[in-house]
């Protein structure tokens, strides 16, 4: 048994995101850690709201930061791990906000009377920042059995791992803490100008065309820059990027198609584990088979 | 694009509701263009993000009104980290989209949506929250 930690899976990776959800979960496990889903968990609500005279977009992630306040102290750690960047994003605005807001958080913990107040103690990660400071990368490049040598890799942020600042894991404007990673499991990262660009987000559902602009844009210049594959770590990110190169083919005929894959598939095919039950290669547009073949 | 100074902003209620749901004070802006240069989704547009801000401050509420701009952006906030003066601009995107929304408009009907098996569901929360009331 390895030490228990709060996972926060989020809706999407129950889902067609099953992939992410199996190869954060079971790479986790490889490192030591058991990833226990947050008891009760609900829709953190994927995008902030922005409005300042609103709280009904922060009442879900408080409601959240609650339950791993109770079920943190149960397992001595108060550090809850999203791997979506959706999620990320949100539970540690929320945070944020509420702990510079106090007439904020009042008014929520007035309105939840059922559940105890948040206290603020909550310490929401990114699995890329655990990663990095609480695994560390040395230990994590032990676990590498695989070397994913000669695979060339576009490491893709998006936004909501950056934006805003306050949440940002890395530097806004240049990250480098995918790239260190990538690296770490042997791969060659190659130069990647769009890492933290958007790619039409959540516009996928009503304006597919811009959608398709953005993904032929996105993908077409890691192909350029000599990538095999683009790595990202939001299920959003990752259907646009791959489901929307179906419509930048039929706009764009010169264009190529390229796979698409969460790094957490990387770290567990360079930790051995290439079972289907983990890399879940069904849920893909663009299958990554043929690329990673020499690793699985 | 035509520039009409329309109203003295300061005393145009929509505006100042813009200010109020935005929390941004929309006269900072001095037009240096950055936010446009960097913004992914300006091709798409039809008023710029730095010309959304000379518009408030002409009190020019009905163009942006009209504009497709605010339901373009995708609230990326590459603008709002690069903003010199700080401006928050994703918000104020919002409190536009906010002024016709909270007068139960729908963007998008949710019952007109393809793929739904397919889309993720965050794809289909976000741009409910964002375009719906």
């Amino acid at each position: 048994m390895g030490k228990k930690v709060m996972f926060y899976p989020g809706c999407t990776l129950k889902g067609v995101a099953k992939n992410l959800e199996d190869s954060t979960v079971e790479s986790a496990r490889v490192l030591g850690y058991d990833f226990i889903e947050l008891p009760g968990w609900t829709c953190c609500g994927a995008v902030y709201g922005l409005a300042q005279d609103s709280v009904k977009f922060t009442i879900a992630n408080v409601r959240n930061l609650i339950k791993a306040q109770n079920y943190g102290k149960e397992i001595g750690d108060n550090r809850l791990i999203a791997v979506c960047s959706m999620c990320y994003n949100n539970l540690r605005r929320a945070h944020i906000d509420v702990m510079k807001n106090k007439d904020k958080l009042k008014t929520l913990d007035l309105f939840m009377d059922e559940e105890a107040n948040y206290e603020g103690n909550i310490n929401v990660l990114h699995y890329l920042q655990f990663l990095k400071n609480d695994v560390g990368f040395d230990n994590i490049k032990k676990m590498v059995k695989k070397p994913l040598k000669g695979l060339k890799v576009a490491p893709y942020y998006g936004c909501l791992l950056l934006r805003p600042e306050e949440i940002s894991i890395d530097d806004r404007e240049d990250p480098h803490i995918l790239e260190d990673l990538l690296q770490l499991l042997g791969a060659e990262v190659v130069d990647y100008p769009l890492k933290n660009e958007c790619c039409g987000s959540y516009h996928t559902v009503d304006k597919k065309e811009i959608v398709g602009e953005r993904t032929y844009k996105l993908v077409s210049v890691a192909k350029d820059m000599g990538a095999d594959v683009i790595a990202t770590s939001c299920p959003l990110c990752f259907f646009n990027l791959d489901k929307r190169q179906e419509i930048a083919k039929k706009k764009h005929s010169e264009f190529e198609h390229m796979p698409i894959v969460y790094f957490t598939q990387l770290m567990a095919i360079a930790f051995g584990l290439t079972s289907q039950d983990v890399l879940h290669f069904d849920k893909h547009y663009i299958s990554p088979e043929e690329v990673l073949k020499k690793w699985l | 694009m035509k520039y009409t100074i329309k109203k003295d902003p300061h005393e145009d209620e929509r505006v100042q509701k813009i200010i109020e749901i935005s929390g941004q004070n929309i006269f900072s802006c001095y037009q240096c263009g950055r936010c446009s240069s960097g913004c992914p989704m300006a091709e798409f547009m039809d008023v710029l993000p730095n010309q959304v801000f000379m518009f408030l401050q002409e009190g020019d509420v009905d163009t942006l009104l009209n504009a497709k701009t605010p339901w373009i952006c995708a609230a990326c906030f590459t603008c709002t980290v690069r903003c010199p003066v700080g401006l928050d601009l994703a918000a104020v995107m919002e409190a536009i989209r906010e002024l016709q929304l909270r007068k139960n408009y729908d963007y998008v009907d949710p019952y007109k949506v393809d793929e739904r098996e397919e889309l993720p569901p965050i794809a289909m929360v976000s741009n409910f929250r964002k375009f719906t009331p």
